[in-house]
C-alpha cells in the first residue's frame, strides 16, 4: 500500500513541476538583471536576484495598473448589486414569464463578444464614452449582469421562502424585504460574484483593446501585450511585467480560493 | 382596489427593467446590428449601409478565402486537441486526488491556479517556452537527448513549435475522393504543427478547472457505491472505469460544452502566444474578426465572421441551456 502511495506522490509531484514551469519562467526571469537575462539560460535561476526588471516594468505598467483598478472596482461592484436585485426577483418574486426573461438574460453570458463588438464601439462613440474608462466600466457591467444574476438566483433559491413571507406579513414591501432580510444573508454570494467579476474583468483583453485605443488609458493586460511585442524592451522586464499583471488575481485566488471555486461552479451553470 | 399579483408582477418587472433594457440593446440589438452589417457593402472606413447584391455575397466570399478556411480547420483541430487533453488530464488529476492523501488541498489549489491568470499573462510566457531558440528546446540539450542523437548520427531535435508552417496528416486526398465537387479547398486539411503548442498552453490553463468540476462530482458519489464495487471484486482501475467514470457522464458533458465554448471563441491566448502564425497556421476566427474590424476596416467581412462564430456557439449552448432548464423544472 505504501508502494502505491509512493507512486501516487511521484505522479502528483511530477505534474506539479510541469504545472509550475510557466510560473517558474515568469518569476525567475523577472528577477534577473538586464545583463544576465538571455534566451540560452532561460531555465537557470538568477545568479543573484535583481529588482531592475520589476522597477522598469512598474514604471511602464503602473498607469495601466491604475486604469485596471479604476475599471474593475466599480464594474465588479455595480454588476454584483444589479445581479443581487435581479436574482432576488427571479427566485422569490416569480411571475408568469419570468423564467423566459431569465433565460433571455442568461443568453448574454454565452455569446462570443465578437458578435456585438462593432455595434458596441459605434454605440459607445455615439454616447461619447468610447475610449474612456467609464465606457469600459459600462461594457463590463452590462455583459456581467447575466452571470451575476445567475449566481444570485441560484443562491437565493436555497433561502427559505418563509423568510420572505414572514417579512411581507409584517408589512414590508418587496424592496424593504430585500434590504432587511435578503441582503444580510447575501454576503457569501457577494463574495462569489465580486471575486468572479474581479477576476474576469481584470483578465479581460478583448473589450480593453477594442473599446480603449489610447495606450495611456488601457488596462494592464493590453499594456502587457504591447510590452511583450516591443523589441526594445528587455526580456526580464516583460517577465516582471507578467508577474505584476498577474499578481492581483493570483493574490485573490490564494487568499479567497474557496469562493473562487464556488463562482466557477456557478459560472458553469450548475443550476 | 389593488390586485397583489398585478403589483408583484409590475414591481418585479420594474426592478428587472434596467437589466432587461440593457440586454435588449447590448445583446439582442447589437447582434441584430452585426448581422445587418454583415449583409451590407460597408468594407472601407466610409460607412456604406447599402445591402449587398446578392445579399449573402460576403458569406460566400469569406468561405472561399483560404485564410477563413484555415481558421475553420484550426478551430476544429484545436477544439479536438484541447478538449481531449484537458478532459483526459483533468479527469486523471481528479482521480489521483480522489482519496485521503496528505497535501490534497495544496495539489488541488496548485492545479487550479492557472485558471485565475489571464490568457495574456500566460500567453506571453508560453510564447517563450515554445520559442524554437529557447524554452522547451533547451531541454533536449540539458537532458542530453540531442547529444545521444548526434552520437548516433542523427539530427538534433529542434522543433519549430509555433513557427512551424507544416500541416501534417492532410486529408485533402480523402476529401477529394469522397467529395469531388469540393475541390474549392485552398488549404491543407490536416493538423497544423504550430497549433499543438497553443493547445498545450490552453490545456495547462484549463485542465485544473476540469479537475475541479470532476472533484465536485466525485465528492457526491457515495461510499456505498465504492464499497459495493469493491465487494464485487473490482480493483481500483476497474472501479473507476466501469462504475465511477460512467456515473460522471453529466459532468463530462457540461465540462466539454464549457470547454467547447472556450475553444470556439479563443482569442487572447493565441493573440499573445503566436498571433496568426506562419501561413495562418494558428489563426482563429476571433483574430480574423478583430483584424477585419480594427485593422483592415473590412467591416462587413468582420461582421460576417462574427455571425458565423455566434451561430457556432449557439449550436452548442442553446440545446445545453434548454436541457438544463427543462431538467430543472421536472
Amino acid at each position: 500500500m505504501s508502494m502505491r502511495r509512493g507512486i501516487l506522490w511521484f505522479i502528483l509531484g511530477l505534474a506539479l513541476i510541469l504545472y509550475a514551469l510557466p510560473v517558474y519562467v515568469m518569476v525567475t526571469n523577472g528577477f534577473k538583471d538586464a545583463s544576465s537575462v538571455s534566451l540560452a539560460t532561460m531555465w537557470q535561476l538568477p545568479g543573484r536576484a535583481s529588482l531592475g526588471g520589476f522597477t522598469e516594468a512598474w514604471a511602464m505598467l503602473s498607469p495601466n495598473l491604475r486604469n485596471s483598478l479604476v475599471m474593475v472596482i466599480p464594474a465588479a461592484l455595480l454588476s454584483s448589486i444589479i445581479g443581487a436585485l435581479n436574482g432576488y426577483v427571479f427566485s422569490k418574486w416569480r411571475f408568469r414569464g419570468s423564467e423566459v426573461l431569465f433565460a433571455l438574460l442568461l443568453f448574454g453570458f454565452f455569446i462570443p463578444y465578437q458578435a456585438i463588438l462593432l455595434p458596441l464601439v459605434r454605440f459607445l462613440q455615439w454616447i461619447n464614452v468610447y475610449g474612456t474608462l467609464p465606457g469600459l466600466v459600462l461594457t463590463h457591467v452590462v455583459y456581467g449582469i447575466s452571470v451575476t444574476t445567475l449566481i444570485f438566483r441560484n443562491f437565493y433559491v436555497n433561502i427559505p421562502g418563509s423568510l420572505v413571507e414572514a417579512a411581507t406579513v409584517d408589512g414590508a414591501g418587496m424592496i424593504e424585504t430585500f434590504w432587511r432580510v435578503m441582503l444580510p444573508l447575501s454576503l457569501p454570494a457577494f463574495a462569489v460574484t465580486l471575486i468572479f467579476q474581479f477576476t474576469n474583468i481584470w483578465n479581460d483583453f478583448l473589450f480593453g483593446i477594442t473599446v480603449v485605443p489610447n495606450p495611456q488609458a488601457q488596462p494592464v493586460t493590453i499594456a502587457l501585450n504591447n510590452l511583450s511585442g516591443s523589441f526594445s524592451v528587455d526580456w526580464n522586464v516583460v517577465m516582471a511585467g507578467a508577474v505584476i499583471a498577474a499578481l492581483p488575481t493570483a493574490l485573490v485566488y490564494i487568499g479567497l480560493g474557496k469562493f473562487f471555486v464556488r463562482g466557477l461552479v456557478s459560472g458553469a451553470v450548475k443550476a | 382596489m389593488v390586485n397583489p399579483h398585478w403589483l408583484v408582477r409590475n414591481k418585479g418587472l420594474l426592478i428587472l427593467l434596467p437589466s432587461l433594457l440593457l440586454t435588449a440593446i447590448f445583446v439582442y440589438g447589437f447582434i441584430g446590428t452585426s448581422f445587418f452589417f454583415s449583409l451590407t457593402n460597408w468594407r472601407t472606413l466610409a460607412v456604406d449601409l447599402s445591402l449587398r447584391e446578392p445579399l449573402w455575397q460576403t458569406y460566400t466570399d469569406m468561405l472561399a478565402m483560404p485564410r477563413f478556411q484555415a481558421d475553420l480547420r484550426n478551430t476544429l483541430v484545436f477544439t479536438v486537441l484541447f478538449i481531449g487533453l484537458a478532459i483526459g488530464i483533468g479527469l486523471g488529476l481528479a482521480i489521483l486526488l480522489d482519496r485521503q492523501i496528505a497535501g490534497r488541498g495544496f495539489f488541488r489549489s496548485a492545479f487550479l491556479f492557472p485558471y485565475a491568470l489571464s490568457f495574456i499573462v500566460t500567453g506571453v510566457v508560453w510564447r517563450w517556452i515554445f520559442n524554437p531558440e529557447t524554452g522547451i528546446n533547451l531541454f533536449f540539450d540539458i537532458l542530453g537527448i540531442n547529444q545521444v542523437l548526434e552520437a548516433a548520427g542523427m539530427d538534433p531535435l529542434s522543433p519549430g513549435w509555433t513557427t512551424d508552417p507544416e500541416v501534417v496528416l492532410s486529408v485533402n486526398q480523402v476529401l477529394a475522393h469522397v467529395w469531388p465537387s469540393g475541390m474549392t479547398f485552398q488549404i491543407e486539411w490536416g493538423i497544423p504543427i504550430a497549433l499543438i503548442p497553443v493547445a498545450i498552453a490552453a490545456t495547462w490553463q484549463l485542465s485544473g478547472f476540469v479537475m475541479a468540476m470532476y472533484l465536485g462530482g466525485l465528492g457526491s458519489i457515495s461510499r456505498q457505491v465504492r464499497d459495493a464495487a469493491r465487494i464485487d471484486g473490482a480493483g481500483e482501475f476497474r472501479m473507476y472505469r466501469s462504475v465511477i467514470i460512467p456515473m460522471l457522464t453529466p459532468i463530462t458533458i457540461s465540462t466539454a460544452i464549457i470547454l467547447l465554448h472556450v475553444s470556439l471563441k479563443i482569442f487572447d491566448l493565441v493573440f499573445a502566444m503566436s498571433g496568426v502564425g506562419p501561413g495562418f497556421a494558428t489563426d482563429v476566427p476571433a483574430i480574423f474578426v478583430f483584424e477585419m474590424m480594427f485593422k483592415a476596416a473590412r467591416y462587413n467581412l468582420g461582421a460576417t465572421a462574427s455571425v458565423v462564430m455566434l451561430v457556432a456557439s449557439c449550436l452548442v449552448i442553446v440545446p445545453y441551456l434548454m436541457h438544463t432548464f427543462r431538467s430543472r423544472e421536472t
